[in-house]
């Protein structure tokens, strides 16, 4: 990258003032990465290590603490109801939302992506409001939703459908959540965007000299050109359906009937409504291992499905890819 | 045909994410008595502001509103300066070690912050600061694992000759830094500040689990505690939902473009 001789350049500095630089050398980076470090140990290791340590603990935040081995574990598998029923719920809340949401998002972008006048003026009306907070954003939704007076279920019955009252139907109430969800998505519509602009236009013209369809371009073009950025979205979407909380927290307390009762809201009760800090880090932890082992499973399927520009054409094209990516 | 047809298309999807935020602001200054009817009305028919400074007394609005903006400029410059420092030495120096603790840093994104939150908070119990400020402003200041990325790439990008002129006129590696390389590094920093900005802003989980005194209260925690409350009307709701949602509203639309290619960068890399 340098234009000097790296040699000289050591040399003509080191001649400079040879001693000094060479001492600090050894010490500076560390001086300069140390704050990360030591949140690093104090805010990210040292906790998550802890969060092993007292899964095998009874721990409450106040009184004796026990150590049980794989009892928390074992405890939540066999004899804790509420720990299948809100995994049920949370697996059934993310295979709605994850697909959901890449269909949405790649919908919206690729309307965008039309070349037509105003499209930034789209682009930020279906962006903002991704940019309010998550409190606001279910305070908006639960009068959406309201049964009687709700402007959703206004719109249905102009229609002539008979809306349910959806935060209180147990039908209904996970659909809910996904809709709300899927509100406030805008940043992986963002995503697949700048996904589609990066794909090369020839590609497209070729195409359609070859006589191919606009389905034909979309399935054979668009899609392995994007599937990079659909697996980077696919496992964000995961990863945002398995914290899924705000929403719930707010806007129904996990009800009714437990229907909304996520994961996550399970695991925050058992931890800071009824103390039991060892056996919600023991939820933390399966958890995690479950996001990381989908995680896997979608990245090791991406051998099959997703395709690296770089790999067929190496070199030049590759190099370039590298450069528009940093600049 | 094929224009009208989009043309058609957006306009119906920027209607339905434009809707729910438009009967927000329409039922912020309404009057109780059109608040629930059937069919609703779109448009109050006295547009009443003063709902707005009402609904401000219900709660001590003022004090979440000191205690979010103590929150959230400390947060932000703690975030700015240590990420700054971090990435430049990431990005700058050989050193032992050097990439596999960048490996550590960018597999740090990976970790769902419900598994340290447990500890964190027994942590923060221990020091004595749960019901303080401190544990959504300190962990700031040791830089996010996101935004040092984030920065490193972008220093990576300024040619390094700079710092080597530097160098040759005497310049420490501090003052390389301060004096060349974070004058240059202006648009990053607006994005880092900008996202670090909103999203402490819109905080709601840290706040809830890390404050238990109402004196110590954020805006989030407060327009949520109006679920619990009787006697509150549908427009105080609104109305404070509104309010707080101006801040992140306004620094989106004069940040919008660093947002929107800050969004766009971080999928292209994926």
């Amino acid at each position: 990258m340098a234009k000097l001789d790296p040699a000289q350049a050591g040399t003509y500095a080191a001649s400079l003032k040879p001693a000094r630089k060479r001492g600090r050398g050894r010490v500076t980076p560390y001086l300069f990465v140390f704050p990360w470090l030591f949140g690093f140990l104090a805010f990210t290791l040292g906790p998550l290590i802890f969060s092993l340590v007292i899964s095998f603990f009874d721990w409450p935040i106040v009184g004796q603490v026990k150590f049980v081995g794989f009892g928390n574990y074992i405890e939540m598998f066999t004899q804790d109801s509420l720990f299948w029923k809100s995994f049920g719920v949370t697996v059934k809340f993310a295979a709605l939302f994850v697909p959901l949401n890449i269909v949405v998002a790649l919908g919206l972008a690729m309307l965008l992506n039309q070349n037509v006048r105003g499209s930034a003026f789209f682009r930020t009306a279906f962006y903002l409001p991704s940019v309010i907070s998550g409190v606001a954003l279910a305070m908006i939704w639960g009068w959406v939703y309201s049964g009687e007076y709700g402007i959703l279920n206004y719109f249905l019955s102009l229609v002539g459908i008979d809306g349910p009252d959806w935060l209180n139907d147990t039908r209904w109430s996970l659909v809910a959540m996904v809709i709300a969800s899927l509100w406030g998505q805008g940043a992986m519509m963002l995503i697949f965007l700048a996904g589609l602009k990066g794909i090369p236009k020839d590609l497209y013209e070729s195409a359609s000299i070859d006589g191919a369809g606009r389905l034909r371009q979309f399935r054979s073009i668009t899609i392995p050109m994007l599937s990079p950025t659909i697996l980077f979205n696919l496992i964000t979407s995961i990863i945002a359906a398995f914290q899924q909380l705000t929403l719930a927290l707010v806007l129904t307390g996990g009800g009714p009937l437990k229907s909304t009762y996520f994961y996550a809201m399970y695991m925050y009760e058992n931890a800071f409504k009824y103390f039991k800090m060892g056996y919600s880090a023991a939820n933390a932890w399966f958890m995690f291992l479950i996001v990381l082992s989908l995680s896997f499973l979608v990245f090791k399927s991406s051998a099959a499905w997703v395709y690296y520009e770089g790999e067929i054409k190496s070199g030049a094209k590759a190099k370039s890819g590298a450069r528009r990516r940093s600049a | 045909m094929r224009k009208t047809v989009v043309y058609a298309l957006l306009t119906f999807c920027s209607l339905l994410f434009i809707a729910p935020l438009f009967w927000a602001l329409t039922t912020a200054i309404k009057d109780p008595t059109e608040l629930y009817l059937f069919p609703p009305k779109w448009l109050p028919s006295v547009w009443k502001f003063g709902n707005f400074a009402e609904a401000w007394t219900v709660q001590p609005f003022n004090v979440f509103l000191k205690n979010t903006v103590i929150v959230t400029v400390l947060a932000t410059l703690g975030q700015l300066v240590s990420c700054a420092v971090v990435a430049y030495g990431f990005a700058r120096f050989e050193f032992k070690g050097r990439n596999f603790l960048f490996l550590v840093v960018l597999s740090t994104m990976m970790i769902p912050w419900e598994v340290t939150m447990i500890p964190q908070y027994m942590e923060f119990n221990y020091l004595g600061w749960i019901n303080t400020l401190k544990p959504l402003i300190v962990p700031a200041w040791f830089g996010s694992a996101y935004f040092i990325f984030l920065l490193r790439q972008f220093i990576l990008t300024l040619p390094r000759e700079l710092d080597e002129a530097a160098t040759i006129d005497g310049a420490s590696k501090m003052g390389i830094f301060l004096r060349i390389i974070v004058p240059l590094m202006g648009p990053a920093l607006i994005l880092v500040g900008v996202f670090q900005m909103m999203s402490c802003w819109n905080d709601y989980l840290g706040p809830l689990i890390f404050l238990n005194d109402q004196s110590k209260y954020t805006l989030t925690l407060g327009l949520a505690q109006f679920k619990g409350m009787f006697g509150v009307d549908m427009q105080s709701i609104m109305a404070i939902t509104c309010l707080i949602s101006i801040l992140p509203l306004a620094v989106f639309f004069f940040a919008q473009r660093y947002i929107i290619g800050g969004i766009a960068g971080t999928g292209i890399k994926g």
